[in-house]
């Protein structure tokens, strides 16, 4: 075990290693850091996470994480309401976001089914998404849940609550990506692009 | 394909061999714990970059000693030839090498230099449980279907989903269909896919293995392997409606393609009750030379064949027979090992092949 000359010191370099990815020496290199730096500076970073924490919020119709109870994107007039992304978590959103491509809203699931780690239908927002498309006006859901087993079932899960209603159901293409030469492809992938062909002519841009 | 030479530095009780290697067959000869079968291991770690024998890496490094060395050259169709080296400093990960290029995944490289090898452990085929069997057909056919691997995976994945899920209704006491069923839709999908490939397999492999077997035993026994399935003849989907009580009694999924089994019979009777020792020691070897021909069959070249003290418990027609097989035309290069040296000679003077004897002692090679 360490010996840390100041309890002070230590229960720093507790905390800080609790967060993901850090060790205890990172903890020790961060904690010293902290410690050659102004207070003022210090005071400004503990402040600034402290107010997060605090001051969050999610967004009431998507679960977004967000600084107001509508996120931005929610509340986005030129937003097509009626398309609705599934995504697991706001990473996903993000990446989403940055393809400039998309223009409905999204609905954050925060996870997805897995009786390994205890998760279950209930233990994620999957109520909310079904409420939401009993009251709206809802057109198009999108899956675009991770490519495991796990988003698998939980695609599965979601077609099987929604599929009474009046909406189309669609799931992001899985296939060879772009700038990639077919022989490095792996062979599980490059197996589904074959059987999950489509016509030419879908795929000119439009 | 065919392995031109050899150099091994401290693997195991080695400390250093140059070889160069017969087209056809090598033997080696020794007594007991001299060193012969670390030789086939050597040849075995080049193919599938791990022992047969010690899963342990670290073990396989000569006593006090810090690293081992095995280079192999290998000739594939005349021209072209292939470099492989595999190094493992105690302690550290160990380096595999095509052409000195380092492999960053390991699984890159299995099957691209397939080999076949033949062991007393093969018994543990008839002697263990189903999941060894199941675990042979898989390895197998997942080397030429990486689709099954993957299916494979993720039906396992999404079994250990559902018994996690039936255990937890079971320590709770509910219940919920709507979160089961959806487990049991990929179990469906995956299974039966996995349940026809298998099937598929079985009956084309069985042939070649009959036809192995009969010449080994001189046609003088009927063996057979049949797949045994809950899926034959029920759809997985109905049968895990049927199972349901029984499932959520016991807390885990008691129907599935992971309770396939595979019978092997001879004359109509269980090998591993009825068989004798030789018997079943030349069940095994025929399994394993149809699996030689089923790789061929597929790669389109031979893979490289290793005997392991084959000749112990079998009677002198069936090890003149075997030998014969495997010096025909349709395998290749071929590694044996045995402790005498007159059986040996005996063998080969009959037979009119070439081949190379290196006799081994304390971990020496001559």
């Amino acid at each position: 075990m360490n010996s840390y000359s100041s309890k002070l010191l230590e229960n720093a370099v507790n905390e800080l290693a609790k967060l993901p990815g850090i060790g205890r020496k990172t903890a020790l290199r961060l904690a010293l850091h902290l410690l050659k730096e102004d207070i003022e500076q210090v005071e400004a970073f503990s402040r600034a996470i402290t107010k997060m924490r605090n001051e969050v919020r999610f967004c009431q119709e998507c679960h977004n994480i967000s600084d107001l109870d509508i996120c931005e994107i929610c509340s986005n007039l030129k937003r097509k309401k009626s398309i609705i992304c599934v995504v697991e978590d706001i990473r996903d959103v993000m990446a989403i976001e940055n393809t400039g491509q998309y223009h409905g809203v999204y609905h954050i699931l925060g996870g997805v089914i897995s009786p390994m780690d205890g998760i279950g239908p209930a233990d994620i927002n999957i109520i909310t998404l079904e409420n939401k498309v009993a009251k709206q006006e809802v057109e198009e859901i999108i899956l675009a849940l991770p490519t495991t087993i796990e988003g698998d079932t939980t695609n599965f899960y979601l077609f099987k609550k929604l599929k009474n209603y009046n909406i189309n159901i669609s799931i992001i293409a899985r296939g060879v990506a772009i700038g990639d030469e077919l022989e490095y492809t792996d062979e599980i992938t490059l197996g589904r692009s074959i059987l999950n062909r489509m016509p030419y002519e879908h795929s000119l841009k439009k | 394909m065919y392995l031109k030479r050899l150099t091994l530095n401290n693997f195991k009780n080695c400390t250093e061999a140059d070889l160069s290697f017969s087209e056809k067959i090598n033997c080696f000869i020794g007594n007991n714990g001299t060193g012969k079968t670390n030789i086939l291991d050597a040849i075995y770690y080049l193919s599938f970059c791990k022992s047969y024998f010690n899963q342990i890496d670290n073990q396989n490094i000569k006593h006090e000693t810090s690293f081992f060395a095995i280079h192999g050259y290998y000739v594939k169709n005349s021209k072209q030839q292939d470099t492989i080296s595999c190094t493992l400093q105690r302690n550290q990960k160990k380096q595999f090498r095509l052409h000195k290029k380092l492999y960053h995944r390991l699984a890159d490289h299995i099957g691209l230099f397939p080999l076949v090898m033949v062991s007393p452990y093969d018994r543990d085929l008839i002697n263990e449980g189903s999941e060894l069997r199941r675990k042979y057909i898989d390895s197998v056919i997942s080397q030429f279907d990486k689709v099954y691997l993957d299916d494979l995976i993720n039906y396992n994945k999404a079994l250990s989903h559902r018994n996690a899920l039936l255990k937890y209704f079971a320590v709770n006491r509910t219940f919920d269909k709507a979160s089961l069923e959806i487990w049991d839709e990929q179990l469906v999908n995956l299974g039966q896919g996995i349940f026809e490939k298998r099937h598929k397999f079985i009956k084309s492999f069985t042939p070649i293995f009959q036809e192995y077997f009969n010449f080994i035993s001189d046609g003088k026994e009927q063996v057979a392997i049949k797949y045994e399935s809950q899926l034959k003849g029920n759809d997985l989907k109905s049968l895990l409606a049927q199972a349901i009580g029984k499932d959520r009694m016991f807390g885990h999924t008691t129907v599935g393609i992971h309770k396939d089994d595979l019978l092997f019979s001879i004359g109509g009777y269980p090998l591993k009750k009825f068989g004798s020792q030789g018997q079943q020691k030349s069940f095994v070897i025929s399994v394993k030379l149809a699996q030689f021909e089923y790789t061929k069959n597929i790669k389109g070249f031979k893979p490289v064949l290793l005997f392991d003290d084959i000749f112990d418990k079998l009677d002198e027609i069936r090890v003149k027979q075997i030998v014969k097989l495997v010096s025909e035309n349709s395998f290749g290069q071929v590694f044996i090992t045995d402790t005498q040296k007159e059986r040996i000679d005996k063998i080969f003077l009959s037979l009119n092949i070439d081949h190379k004897i290196f006799s081994v002692d304390d971990g020496e090679v001559k």
